[in-house]
This record gives C-alpha cells, structure tokens and sequence, in this order.
C-alpha cells in the first residue's frame, strides 16, 4: 500500500509560505536565532480566534492550511501533530504571572493556550474536524512519531487522508535557558557557512511544516511517503549505519537505491560527525543535501528537512543553498532523510518519487 | 464608560477593535455584538478583580453581569468599594 | 495487521495507593484521597483539597531507585511502571523487544515552576538541573532508561485522554509488528502551574468533588501513574493476560477549546467508534469508568452522549475520579489499569459521595464496591482540553 503525500505547508525561517520554485530566494542570517518568515495569518484566520493565539499555533495552523490546500482537501479524517517544546510562550506567560502575582489574578488565557496540543485542538476546530486527533511530545521524535502513527492509521484503512505535521516556537525565555546548556554557537556565524564551522555549537531555529498525506494520489502528488523508522541512544554509529541497512532492506531498497541522501547537518563539529560516518560508510559517493543552516536546529527540524525533501522531488532539482556535497542524477527518483538531534534521537525517513 | 471599554479590549486581547466603536448597550457576548465567549467571561471576572477590587465567586453570574458595558458598569458602581 | 493485543499486568500509584492492591483496599473501604495538600506549595493549600500521592519525592525515589531531584512526574512514573512490568510474568525486559509510551501534561513543571522565581530575578539564576527534564518527553526518557527500553520510545500529550491514547499508539506499535510489548499509560504529578490553571477556569470544587452529582461544583485535581502491559497475541499465549484491549478510538470535539459540546458530539463518536472496533453491542457492556470530573460542564456531556449509545440498557458506572482526583495526563493510565482489573477479579468501583440524582439524566452511578461480577466487557472514558476525546474497551477474551 502507497501513502502519498498530496500537499505540503511550511512556515519557516526561509520564504516557504508563499509558494514558488524550492528556496528560489534564500535567506541568509548572520546569527544564532533564526526566527520565521511570518505571513499574514488572517488570510488562514479570522481576527476573532487570532486574538488568542501565539506564535506557534498560528505558524501551525497556517502551515497546515497550505498543507489541506495545496491538496485540495477541505477535511481530513484525522490530524496528528509533534511537538517536542508545546506553545511555551503562553507557557512562559502564564508561569510568570504566576511567580510575579503569588498565584493571584490570573486569567486563563494563556493557560488554555499553554497545553501541547492546542495546535492539533485548533485546527480541529478551525476545520470542524471530529476525528481522530493527537499530539506527540516525545523530544527529537515528536513529528516522526506523528508520521508514523499516520501511517499506521492509514495501513489499517480507518482514514483515507491524515494531516500530519510538526511545530516548535523559540521563545525569549526558551533561547536564554537553552543557551545556558551551551548548545547554541559563541558568536554569530553567516548561515551559509555554518555546516562548515570549525567548532561545536549550532544554531537555533523554528517552524512547522505540515503534510496532508493519503492512501491515494492527487494531482500534483510527487513522492510516496515509503517508510520511517527512529533509533534512540545508539551506542556507537554501527548501530546507526546497521539499522538504515535493516530500514532499506524493509523497504526492498539498498544504498546504491538512494538517490540523495538529506541530512540534518546542524554545524555542530561533534555532532556533524555522525552524518560524516554514516555518509562514509553508506553513500561515499552519493550527493548530499542539508536543511539546519536553513531552517535552524530544533526538535521538529525534521519536518522541515521532509518539507524539503519532497519539494525536491517535485521539482527534480536540488538547489544551490541545499547542497552540502556532489551532484544528484538527473532522476531523483529516491530520498533518504537522516536527522539526528543531539546525538540521542536518530531518525530515518524513505521518500519515493511517483 | 470609556476607561472600561478600554480595559475590556486590553484585557481580552481585542486590539482590532476601537473603544468607540463597542456601543453602552452592544450585547457583549451575542454574534450581533462583540461575540465573546465563555472564556472571556472568566477573563472579565479576573478584569472586576484587579481594576474594581470585586470578587465574582460564581461564573454562573457571568452572563447577567457581562450583557454589555452598561451592565458591567452598572455591576462596578454598586459593588466598588475601594476602587484599586 | 488484525492481531489481537493484551493486558499482561498494570501498576498504579495514586492518591489512594502506592500501588494497585492499596488502591483496591481504599475502593473497598470507600477511603477517598483528598485532602489539604501536603507536599506541595501554593497560596491555596487550605483553598482546593487535592489527592495527592502521600509520600515526599525522598520516600518516592527511594522507592523508584532514583534521584531524589529530578522531576515528582518521573518517579511516580518509574514506580507505576515496574509494579505493571513486574505484574505481567514476563521476565527480563532485555529478552523482548519493548516499546515505552507515556502521556503527561506537565512534565518537569514542577521543577521549573520552583526553577522561575530565580530565573526571573536574574537570567543567569537558577539551578539549570531544575529545567533540564521539563519537556514532557524527558520524563519518559528518564524512565525508559531506567528500565533499559529502547527498541520505542515516546510521548503524548493531549491534555486529559494522553494516557488513554497512549493505549491506542501502543496497540498499533504492537499490531504492525514494530514492538512485542508495550507498557503504556501515563503519569502527572501536581503543579502550582495546574492548580492555578485550573483555577482560573474556575473548576475546582473547594469540597470533595461529586462526580454524577446533581449538585456537582468542579473537580479535585490529582497525580499519580498507572500503566498497563501490551502484549502480542503470541506472547499472551506464554502468558495469563488480565484481558484485551479489543476497542479504542479517539475523537475531536471541534466545539470549544476546552468545554465539551452540550450534546457530547465527541464523547459519543469515541465510545461508539471504540465499540465498533471491539464488535461489541453496547448491551454487551458490564461497567464504565465514566471520565465523570465532577465540573457541570463534563458530566453533563458525557452522560448524554452515554444515553443516546447506551438507552435504555445502562451497564454499571462510576467516576474513580471520585477517589483519586483527576490526575489529567495519568488519568487514562490509572483508569485502564482499574479497568483491566475490573474484568479480572468482577469489580465495579464505587462513585463516592453520589447522593442526588443529575435531572438530565435516567441513570446513576453504582455507589457501593462490589466483586463477583461477570463482566465480559469493560468501558473507559478520557476526555480532554482541545476537544480530545477517548474511550477504550477491555474484553475478557
């Protein structure tokens, strides 16, 4: 059984909300926060509801309309969301008020709008959807569980079209706290030049990316969404370049299958390593493109780097801003996605030309 | 009148809207009027609580006290005691 | 792909019990868990009574086997977990190939909230091993590490059903040959950012909530964990499962953020839907642990939706919330393990301090703990902010 996907929204760093050719006009920053290209969300949204929401449910909800659109569908049959962080500004809201004010006078606003899955929740409501519904917050494997669970649902015919898609928001006090952990670049480094920075340390980044995927194609459809697969805390990188093995032989697909092989680089030297070993190993020859210099490093960074990925495959392209390495054959006809979030979280994601 | 309906469109986030334009007796909560909802009404009760120093224990009050900004004023003049 | 999936075991640790056969005896001898909160500190410990889990985080590490300064979510969640794994009659959990889904709501919450006061004052303070497991899934990381899983490992969090829809993830995990076991449901422990939460949405009953009550005034909030044992049809076979998983479904409200619709449009659509994939007659149903939080709002949806699928045969009911609160993303956990067990040992729960019967209603809930009964298919209920709606049927066969 073929899982399509039928359309695909991204709101992002780069100009990704506005459609056009893949990364026609790239964004380059020079900074360690990387913040999203914001479209009028009242053309998604009316003023009435959008007084509420913050950043990530509006990115959410909007990319997941570009998704439903681009589709032509009006109403899924299930919408299933990742998000390792949740709405953290209401989070930081709500918290505040509640250490400044002793815990008196607050109001609920931004607390209703604090849970994880508000984003899933809205756009139930926004789109009147009654079924299934679910939000995955599991860290570096948020939007990968979503993806999966969709394609379980789907294998087991009780949905014919899922909305499935990821979402982090940085926040003032998310990027101060997550600086402290120290994984964030000393200085500002120019985007372009990051996955060949010399030292540790990447940079932060935000989005969603939202996909509307069925069990039938549609007319713009361009890739089947094959297999995903996640491995948690591997013990060295044969244990990662022994399970993409297993991963393509479920597929009935090996290396030499691959086309392009899209990683989660993120300019991090310790952290790049891994990509360096497992490209070593598996694809020495094979062209290489990365998505974290565009997009940013967070947990759902992924989503991103499929939103990529397919529109590749549309297009039969890769551009220029995504290349890491070589040249990609005139027919890309397989992708494999590898992302790893900080060394703990592996993630493997088989796409298919169609 | 005016320094209320300025707090009520602070309060609930409603920036789109001009204090002058939310009439004495525009329904607050009908789709005619202003269209709030029930959690605009807990966030008023929080709005009588910091400005008007008035504790409102019961939501179920909400709707008759929130009909429009004329009720609402007319709820703070005779409850106030201390105006914060 | 149709392969049956069950309950080998479940563990439970709950304002009425450090584990299941303590919070059996409290249903038993109607002893409720609500009280002055205790352990945590808020403005309103003499306001709302809670059901707390009544042990200080030294007493539940101690009994975890870990630290005593990581997150009261994560300990209550180790301590569920190897009380259901051990419960189960598998063995080494190295021999299997083991999945660990977890729903919560706050995660690390509680350290954070005490991390923010300092955090505030200056951007350097705070201690940062206070924020470090805030994230929700960080918990169940702490935990799958602990019990050394690793083939599958994640997170949900849709407000009150997470642990019932981590059930659901689990069952499909299991079905699609990804994993031959799974422990799943959920933990949560109390938060002032909760508590004030609700408070704001002016919820919380400041007595004993009534669930089912015509009198009813809000809910008492919770914590604990409670976690069943999935396993494969082939491993049950080894095995005496308590009983199987045969139904579950999940719905969307899409009516309000966090009311339910007047009609319970998506409480209906999840029971009818989980009992349509169990092939099971509503008559057929013995017993339901209602999702009952006791707010006007809840049980008025959820009892209607329950006449339009159930009339006019009402299978037995009740809301355990009465005893342990609403312990929100542990609820589905805690209640499926309650469910489960109902159908192992012939139990229906008693609905405490039930006294006047709801008018919109035909039907009432079982007051009295009871055993003995046969009860061939069992009912439960989570429903959530976000219009998050979820019921799952446990089967005996």
């Amino acid at each position: 059984m073929n899982i399509y996907i039928n359309g695909t929204g991204c709101i992002s760093p780069q100009n990704t909300a506005q459609g056009g050719p893949l990364l026609a006009a790239p964004r380059e920053y020079e900074q360690v926060r990387l913040a999203t290209v914001d479209p009028d969300y009242k053309q998604w949204i009316d003023v009435k509801q959008i007084r509420r929401m913050s950043r990530v449910v509006k990115m959410g909800v909007a990319a997941a309309n570009l998704s439903l659109e681009t589709a032509g569908i009006t109403l899924p049959d299930a919408i299933i969301t990742g998000t390792a962080y949740g709405c953290l500004d209401d989070t930081g809201v709500f918290l505040t008020k509640m250490v400044n004010q002793q815990e008196e006078m607050l109001t609920p606003t931004a607390f209703i709008q604090s849970t994880h899955n508000t984003v899933a929740g809205q756009i139930a409501l926004l789109l009147g959807c009654n079924g299934y519904n679910n939000t995955f917050v599991h860290r570096g494997f948020s939007f990968e569980n979503a993806l999966l669970d969709a394609i379980m649902i789907l294998k087991e015919g009780t949905a014919k079209h899922i909305l499935a898609g990821g979402m982090d928001e940085i926040t003032n006090y998310s990027h101060q706290v997550l600086s402290r952990f120290g994984i964030y670049k000393k200085a500002p480094v120019k985007t372009m030049e990051l996955l060949n920075s010399p030292d540790t340390g990447t940079i932060a980044g935000e989005g969603a990316a939202f996909f509307a995927l069925g069990v039938t194609s549609a007319p713009g459809t361009a890739a089947t969404l094959t297999g995903v697969s996640t491995l948690y805390k591997p013990l060295w990188e044969g244990e990662v370049i022994g399970h993409i093995m297993k991963f393509l032989e479920d597929h009935h697909c090996t290396p030499a299958d691959i086309d392009l092989l899209v990683t989660g680089r993120n300019g991090d030297i310790d952290q790049d390593e891994m990509y360096e070993e497992v490209a070593a190993a598996l694809f020495p020859d094979h062209a290489e493109a990365s998505f974290k210099h565009l997009c940013g490093e967070y947990p759902t960074a992924a989503a991103f780097g499929l939103w990529m990925a397919n529109a590749i495959i549309a297009e039969q392209a890769v551009p220029e801003a995504a290349v890491f390495y070589g040249h990609a054959p005139k027919k890309i006809n397989r992708i494999l996605l590898y992302n790893h979030h900080q060394g703990t979280h592996h993630s493997f994601v088989l796409l298919t030309a169609c | 009148m005016a320094d209320l309906k300025a707090q009520i469109i602070e309060q609930l986030n409603l920036h789109e809207v001009a204090p002058e334009s939310i009439g004495d007796d525009q329904p607050l909560f009908s789709k005619e009027g202003l269209g709030l909802d029930s959690i605009d009404a807990l966030e008023l009760i929080v709005l009588l609580q910091q400005h008007y120093n008035i504790r409102i224990a019961n939501p179920e009050e909400g709707p008759k006290i929130f009909q429009s900004v004329r009720t609402m004023a007319e709820y703070i003049t005779a409850n106030q005691t201390i105006k914060a | 792909m149709s392969e049956k999936v069950w309950i080998a075991g479940g563990g439970v640790i709950s304002g009425i019990g450090l584990d299941v056969p303590a919070c059996i005896k409290s249903f038993r001898d109607m002893q409720p868990g609500m009280a002055a909160m205790q352990y945590l500190p808020s403005v309103h410990r003499n306001t709302f009574p809670v059901a707390e889990v009544k042990a200080d985080n030294a007493t539940l590490a101690d009994m975890a086997r870990m630290p005593e300064n990581i997150s009261r979510t994560a300990l209550l969640s180790m301590i569920a977990a190897r009380e259901a794994w051990q419960s189960s009659g598998l063995d080494d959990i190295s021999h299997y190939r083991v999945g660990f889904v977890s729903g919560n709501t706050v995660g690390g919450m509680d350290k954070t909230e005490d991390f923010f006061g300092d955090f505030l004052a200056n951007p350097r303070g705070g201690r940062l091993h206070q924020v470090a497991h805030h994230e929700c899934g960080s918990i169940t990381e702490l935990v799958a590490d602990m019990l050394g899983i690793r083939h599958h490992v994640s997170t949900i969090s849709t407000a009150c059903s997470s642990g019932a829809n981590a059930l659901m993830y689990g069952a499909r995990l299991i079905r699609n040959n990804i994993v031959d076991v799974v422990i799943a449901g959920g933990t949560d422990s109390l938060t002032r950012f909760t508590l004030n939460g609700f408070n704001t949405l002016m919820i919380l009953d400041q007595q004993p909530c009534r669930p089912f009550d015509d009198t009813r005034t809000g809910l008492n909030l919770g914590e604990g964990a409670g976690y069943v044992v999935l396993v494969s049809d082939s491993l049950a076979a080894q095995l005496q499962p308590w009983c199987r998983l045969s139904g579950f479904a999940n719905a969307n409200d899409a009516y309000h953020q966090t009311a339910s619709s007047p009609d319970g449009t998506g409480n209906y659509l999840a029971m009818k839907g989980a009992l349509d994939m169990s092939g099971v007659q509503p008559q057929q149903v013995g017993y339901i642990n209602l999702h009952g939080t006791g707010t006007q709002n809840n049980d008025v949806s959820e009892g209607i939706a329950i006449n339009k699928l159930f009339a006019p045969h009402f299978p037995a009911m009740s809301s355990t919330k009465s005893f342990t609160g609403h312990t929100l993303g542990a609820s589905g956990g805690i209640e499926a393990v309650f469910s489960a067990l109902a159908i192992k040992e012939g139990i229906i729960y008693p609905n405490a301090r039930f006294e006047h019967q709801m008018k919109e209603l035909p039907f009432s809930p079982a007051t009295a703990f009871s055993t003995g009964h046969d009860l061939q298919h069992v009912m439960s209920n989570s429903f959530g902010f976000g219009g998050n709606c979820s019921s799952l049927v446990f089967s005996k066969a």
